[in-house]
């Protein structure tokens, strides 16, 4: 394995290691414990396009485990701005460190930086491609709530057609044989080439606009923003997202252990109602960036997670 | 009909190159992808949906004074990777040329996708498309993943 680019780069076995370690890596990730496995190793920061929290978690996981990090820093002020290729930045970056987590607003970009690249490059975001370490994420949440990825009933919710979150997501799911419900405006659909991809894969796809519908024998409900910036048109931007507002009052019927996710930020599409609820899981599912993110950084750099955290860690 | 009648339906060349059975239909794609159509100072002759005994029916076509190189050869596959290629020299096939496609197509054509990183003309590194299915013809970009439509493909010739 060189990076992770998508997420068919990972068999189902290796998910579930990469998850195990993740598991072991918990106490690490909060903080409760030192355990340095990547001291004196670098990690690239390279965002070529605004992230949060996808940025942030590389950085925490890289650090809590000892590691250092350096960033591009703004696009406007890097030598991108001056007409550097993707090439000349990758040559550059790459030696400077032993890792590279990229988001960059051209989908292959990831793929690109890894064919140009010595070291492994973590897909943090390419277009409207993939977000595999999201998926990692996403995975990791899904397990600790339900103990099982497989034979799971999950709802996709909001903007399908152009969030990469849900497309690596579906596809994964698909890998662990889960029954998918697409619950989307006509407008945001996903797109009917994922739809097919998922079907010829085996995978059971219903598609609805009927949200409220879907989610009472549904074990994942996830939510995704409407992106404005999508629309060319106000009005149609209102309309779409005004279809889903997921309320407390709405889960009266839901199953006791479904939970709802979201990758944030969100906009209205969840009330904050649902925080205090049993089923909202999306604060949790953003710390679990970090997790899921540490155990994908050891297992790229060759290192491994011992299977006693707690016996070689320090206190802090 | 014979297939020797389907090929004198045009004249004979001195000189050039003869592609034969390209799929009935697709010889005027075949002449786009090549950058045969349009300005272009050789003659052309070419025949569509004659009939055929391997294929049923079949397009030909004739270029004088020109010879098929191997990079056309290449984009030549993507269209009618079951065609014959024959150059003619003095009036007689002086070689047979064979097209093949491999399991990736590396320099011939760009991705279709409009935002795929290979779109930046100055990044250096080969387009590359891998052959998902050979019939019928599924591409997919090496770096993206978006399958081509081969009537993009067409005008994306490199």
């Amino acid at each position: 394995m060189t990076g992770l680019i998508t997420m068919d780069d990972l068999t189902n076995e290796e998910i579930l290691s990469i998850l195990d370690d993740a598991e072991r890596l918990l106490p690490v990730a909060r903080g409760e414990l030192y355990l340095p496995l990547l001291q004196g190793r670098i990690m690239g920061n390279l965002f070529f396009e605004p992230s949060t929290r996808t940025r942030m978690s590389f950085e925490t996981a890289m650090k809590r485990l000892g590691g250092d990090v350096i960033n591009l820093g703004d696009v406007k002020t890097s030598s991108v701005v001056k007409g550097e290729t993707l090439f000349d930045t990758i040559q550059m970056v790459d030696g400077y460190t032993d890792i590279i987590a990229m988001r960059h607003p051209r989908q292959g970009a990831a793929q690109y930086a890894q064919d140009a690249a010595r070291v492994p490059i973590l897909n943090g975001g390419d277009g409207a491609g993939n977000h595999p370490t999201q998926t990692m994420l996403d995975l990791f949440t899904i397990r600790q709530a339900h103990g099982r990825l497989d034979g799971l009933k999950v709802v996709l919710a909001g903007d399908l057609r152009y969030g990469r979150t849900v497309h690596s997501l579906s596809h994964a799911l698909t890998r662990f044989g889960c029954e998918l419900i697409f619950a989307s405006p006509t407008l945001l659909q996903m797109p009917a080439e994922i739809v097919s991809d998922l079907r010829e894969h085996g995978a059971t796809v219903t598609e609805t606009e009927d949200l409220y519908g879907s989610i009472d024998d549904a074990d994942v409900v996830y939510m995704t923003r409407i992106q404005k910036e999508r629309f060319a048109d106000e009005d149609e931007y209102a309309r779409c997202a005004g279809a889903y507002k997921l309320h407390a009052k709405h889960l009266g019927d839901v199953k006791g252990n479904m939970i709802i996710m979201h990758p944030l930020p969100r906009v209205d599409e969840i009330h904050p109602s649902v925080d205090e609820t049993r089923h909202a899981r999306y604060f949790e599912q953003a710390f679990n960036g970090v997790v899921a993110r540490m155990a994908l950084l050891c297992r790229l750099l060759g290192v491994t997670v011992p299977a006693d955290v707690n016996a070689q860690g320090g206190a802090l | 009909m014979s297939n020797e009648q389907s090929m004198r339906r045009v004249t004979a060349i001195r000189n050039g190159t003869v592609i034969d059975h390209v799929p009935s239909g697709q010889a005027l794609r075949v002449l786009e992808m090549l950058g045969i159509a349009g300005e272009t100072s050789v003659p052309v002759s070419l025949v569509m949906n004659v009939p055929s005994k391997k294929l049923g029916s079949k397009d030909i076509i004739k270029v004088e004074d020109r010879e098929l190189t191997q990079s056309e050869l290449d984009r030549l596959a993507l269209v009618a990777p079951d065609a014959h290629v024959a150059i003619i020299r003095a009036y007689v096939v002086a070689e047979k040329l064979s097209i093949n496609l491999g399991e990736e197509v590396v320099n011939v054509v760009r991705c279709t996708f409009s935002n795929c990183i290979t779109t930046n003309a100055r990044e250096p590194l080969a387009h590359r498309l891998r052959v998902v299915s050979r019939d019928p013809l599924h591409l997919r970009c090496h770096y993206c993943g978006r399958p081509q439509n081969l009537d993009d493909l067409v005008k994306n010739a490199l």
